[in-house]
């Protein structure tokens, strides 16, 4: 086994290295240029204790918990649906749940305020229902990318020993679901945790969290301490979650019994039938007006329905330095950059963490979602100023930092799948003299195919949306289509709204294409 | 330009299969560059930017790093050691924060005989003024038409029962027209300036985090549709309304409130510990030429500093620059600034 110990060191370096040099190493110095005071490095307790930070820290986190309550409540029944039934439409579903995914905040907020009714259009219950909208996709694809491959003959057992369905789905369906619920939960709750757009927007400037306070301290009040300080506490916070939520995954998975998904769907029947056709219609509902509502801006121009604001993407802009059809093949260009990235150095930190356990790497790949994109993107700046690392101004840390937020899922995504496997199988194919590179490749990565179609999916998504840290890195004459957004958002007009409007359902467009593919090579090569 | 964006293209294209993360590339034997640091609003036409490059043979490279408060503070970051050789995009009401950390090195352009005196804010002219726009109230004429209703034309009318629940302006404490609408209260109020956001707020006002949120969402008067029909924007908006509507129009769908606008300068200038110091002062006389002060109005919405220069047509017919705009002398919004933002915040929102 020393080989394969050897190879599991070597697979936990490149993703350590990775993120020790782009996240850690500029965060620290950001971190360490806001805390150190006259008489060098100093625990900022008096801003830690403040009531005001106590305040902020508890909004913070119910909201969050709320959040993410709110998204399983509604994830669940999409993902059973799309899980254990096959019905016209079920891979475009699939596809279509991770499009709220990859939209601006923005973007996705003015489209709730005009579909919200007047007078409901700020508070929590807007920043629950955006959340959820946001995040459902996290649910539903994580959910079903395991519970869609489950061997059907462990609910026939159930059944036939004469457990009936709330018996089944108490004792069976949870438990072995457990792992990616734990994981979907987790990755939802820090997505609500730190999100931004939504709570500025849908909150209304009453209501701040730890991420906006620490923006607001960082770019509008230039308090360099305070900023370190919340973000200090945002990073613990977030390193609690993570710790708490990687020992439930370890300690609640294990080797199930897998088949290949077409065995596993059926047709529904009879009542069934009634509730797939509900759960699908509510869920087109609250995912699909907001994202029809765009559709229709996007084409409702100052003359008439028509294409016209697409036709103008083409055109030089004094918005952007290039024609904004540049910004959305840079855009496809850098998430693909940073998918690659993203599944190169999640994938081999999910192989480390599912068969070592590696607690400390779980941490630092998952850590980046917890912390500030407004602080990160300072630390950049101060931290690569210099030969060898003179990066300020380079298009290369666009798919760099995408590729830290996409990580983690691909890890998230990866690792209960791995988990899932049965060493049996390993040590059968290791008896038979497979070496272990053989083993990882006829045994491993066929099952586990799956859940890496879907990590790509999801890499391949946020990359493509992401807005925060890219904004910091990237070149006016390379904008992304995000950064594009808000360009037209930011100047009067309704050209400049409807070209937002049009960028937007370009990007709906790309991502649902995207996945639509990745699904559909990963189903047919995964099932074997 | 089209070259070189091929050529990264097809180098990007390489690297998505090799998936590692490399360092930039080098740009040897290209032409002498000058990097313009900047905000996200920056904007400038092609043929004005071909122009500069023509006449002093340097390429101009444009970095924006973010909305406009937080370009600002990762150029104080990097005081000393910058990313870049100019820097625009600091205002006046933000002015003694760049000053007070040694960002920039003095230069007085020869342009600057041609500027308007009263923009020039700083004697050492370590910034030098490019643009000034006003940033006032907005209403939506066709909102205030249909329901027969006079739009206000003070800002103490904006506290009257029939103005109730109308209003929409964005939060001092994130937003740069925000803060200049505060600032504008306090320079018409003076010490009454906390009472009579009281009123607003019995009255109404709904405040929201940015410009975009204000504009393009809950004014009515934008292609948003939203709600409430005055707000606080800029006085160029309904000249933008009417070159952006993609359509002829006959009139400006919204009109400025002429007494409540407040000054706003935008200031260059060029960086302490620039790479292209040279390169740097061209740029600021180019920023102040003719050319570039011409094309301020259509890329950037607001007004050239030099004199004599003439507006676009749009412009002339529905801008209004304020003979005399509310003001407040920047040391003032200096020493000032986060005390009032912290008093709004109490009186506004608690």
């Amino acid at each position: 086994m020393d080989g394969r110990r050897a190879a599991l060191i070597a697979a936990a370096a490149l993703p350590a290295a990775f993120v020790a040099l782009f996240f850690a190493y500029p965060l620290a110095a950001i971190l360490e240029r806001g805390l150190t005071e006259d008489g060098g490095f100093e625990l900022p307790w008096d801003v830690l204790g403040a009531h005001s930070t106590l305040e902020l820290l508890w909004f913070t986190t119910w909201q969050a918990a709320a959040s993410t309550l709110a998204t399983l409540a509604f994830g669940l029944p999409l993902a059973w649906v799309v899980s254990r039934f096959s019905f016209p439409g079920r891979s475009l579903v699939r596809a279509l749940v991770l499009v709220p995914f990859v939209l601006p905040t923005v973007v996705v907020a003015t489209a709730f305020l005009a579909v919200l009714p007047a007078g409901s259009e700020r508070g929590l219950l807007p920043i629950l229902a955006a959340h959820v909208f946001f995040n459902t996709a996290v649910v539903v694809r994580i959910v079903s990318s395991y519970w869609s491959r489950l061997d059907p003959r462990l609910w026939h057992a159930a059944a036939s020993l004469g457990a009936g369905p709330a018996r089944r789905l108490r004792e069976v369906t949870l438990p072995v679901l457990a792992p990616p619920l734990t994981a979907a939960a987790a990755l939802t709750f820090l997505f609500c945790f730190t999100s931004f757009g939504v709570i500025l927007i849908l909150g209304g400037p009453g209501r701040a969290t730890l991420e906006t306070e620490i923006y607001n301290q960082a770019a509008r009040a230039f308090d360099l301490r305070a900023a370190a300080a919340l973000s200090l506490l945002q990073l613990a916070a977030v390193a609690l979650v993570l710790v708490v939520s990687a020992a439930t995954e370890r300690r609640l998975g294990g080797a199930v019994p897998l088949a290949p998904e077409q065995d596993a769907l059926r047709r529904p029947r009879g009542a069934e039938r009634v509730a797939v056709a509900g759960v699908l219609g509510v869920s087109a509902l609250l995912l699909g007006l907001p994202l029809a509502a765009l559709v229709d801006r996007s084409l409702d121009g100052p003359r008439g329905y028509g294409l016209g604001f697409y036709r103008a993407l083409g055109d030089e802009t004094a918005s952007l330095l290039v024609p904004p059809w540049h910004a959305v093949l840079n855009s496809v260009l850098f998430a693909c950059a940073a998918t690659a990235v993203a599944l190169a150095v999640g994938g081999l930190a999910a192989a480390a963490i599912a068969t070592r356990g590696a607690p400390w790497l779980d941490a630092l790949v998952m850590l980046p979602l917890g912390a500030s994109a407004v602080m990160l993107g300072f630390g950049f700046v101060i931290a690569f100023d210099d030969p060898p690392l003179d990066l300020r101004g380079s298009a290369w840390l666009v798919p760099v930092v995408q590729a830290l937020v996409a990580a983690p899922f691909v890890v998230r995504i990866v690792a209960p799948s791995l988990r899932s496997i049965d060493e049996a199988l390993r040590e059968a194919a290791a008896v038979l003299g497979a070496s272990p590179a053989r083993v990882w490749r006829e045994v491993d990565l066929p099952l586990v195919l799956r859940a890496v179609g879907v990590a790509a999916g999801f890499a391949f998504a946020i990359s493509l949306g992401e807005f925060g840290a890219t904004v910091f890195v990237a070149r006016a004459d390379w904008p992304t289509v995000p950064v594009a957004i808000f360009s037209f958002l930011g100047r009067p007009g309704a050209v400049n709204a409807g070209q937002a409007a049009a960028l937007s359902v370009v990007l709906m467009a790309l991502t649902t294409v995207v996945v639509l593919a990745a699904d559909r090579v990963t189903v047919r090569r995964g099932s074997l | 330009m089209t070259i070189s964006y091929k050529a990264v293209v097809v180098a990007l294209a390489v690297a998505v299969g090799l998936a590692a993360a490399g360092c930039g590339g080098g740009d040897e034997g290209a032409p002498e560059e000058v990097v313009l640091v900047t905000h996200d609003s920056f904007a400038i036409s092609k043929p004005v930017q071909r122009a500069f490059e023509d006449e002093t043979g340097l390429r101009l490279r444009i970095l924006k790093t973010g909305d406009a408060g937080v370009a600002l503070n990762r150029a104080l970051l990097t005081a000393g050691d910058p990313e870049g050789d100019v820097f625009f995009g600091v205002d006046n009401n933000l002015l003694s924060r760049a000053l007070g950390e040694d960002l920039f090195d003095s230069y007085s352009s020869s342009e600057l005989d041609q500027v308007d005196p009263r923009y020039v804010l700083d004697e050492e002219h370590r910034v030098t003024p490019i643009d000034h726009g006003e940033v006032c109230l907005n209403v939506d004429k066709g909102w205030f038409r249909s329901r027969g209703l006079a739009p206000p034309e003070t800002l103490e009318q904006l506290a009257l029962p029939r103005y109730r629940d109308l209003l929409v302006v964005e939060n001092p404490a994130t937003s740069t027209p925000g803060l200049a609408f505060m600032l504008a209260t306090i320079a018409r109020f003076g010490d009454g300036w906390q009472d009579y956001w009281r009123r607003l707020r019995e009255n109404g006002v709904l405040v929201v985090d940015g410009w975009e949120d204000a504009y393009t969402v809950r004014f009515s008067g934008s292609s948003g549709k939203g709600p409430r029909p005055i707000v606080v924007s800029y006085a160029s908006s309904p000249p933008a309304e009417v070159i952006f509507a993609g359509k002829p129009l006959d009139e400006a769908p919204t009109a400025v409130v002429e007494s409540t606008c407040f000054r706003q300068v935008e200031l260059a200038g060029v960086l302490r510990g620039a790479a292209n110091e040279d390169g740097a002062r061209q740029l600021i006389d180019f920023m102040l030429s003719p050319a570039f002060q011409q094309d301020v109005p259509t890329s950037m919405f607001v007004f050239p500093v030099r004199e004599g220069v003439e507006l676009p047509p749009a412009f002339e017919r529905w801008a209004v620059v304020p003979d005399a705009p509310l003001e407040l002398p920047p040391e003032e919004i200096g020493e000032n600034r986060e005390r009032w933002i912290r008093e709004w915040t109490d009186v506004v929102l608690r």
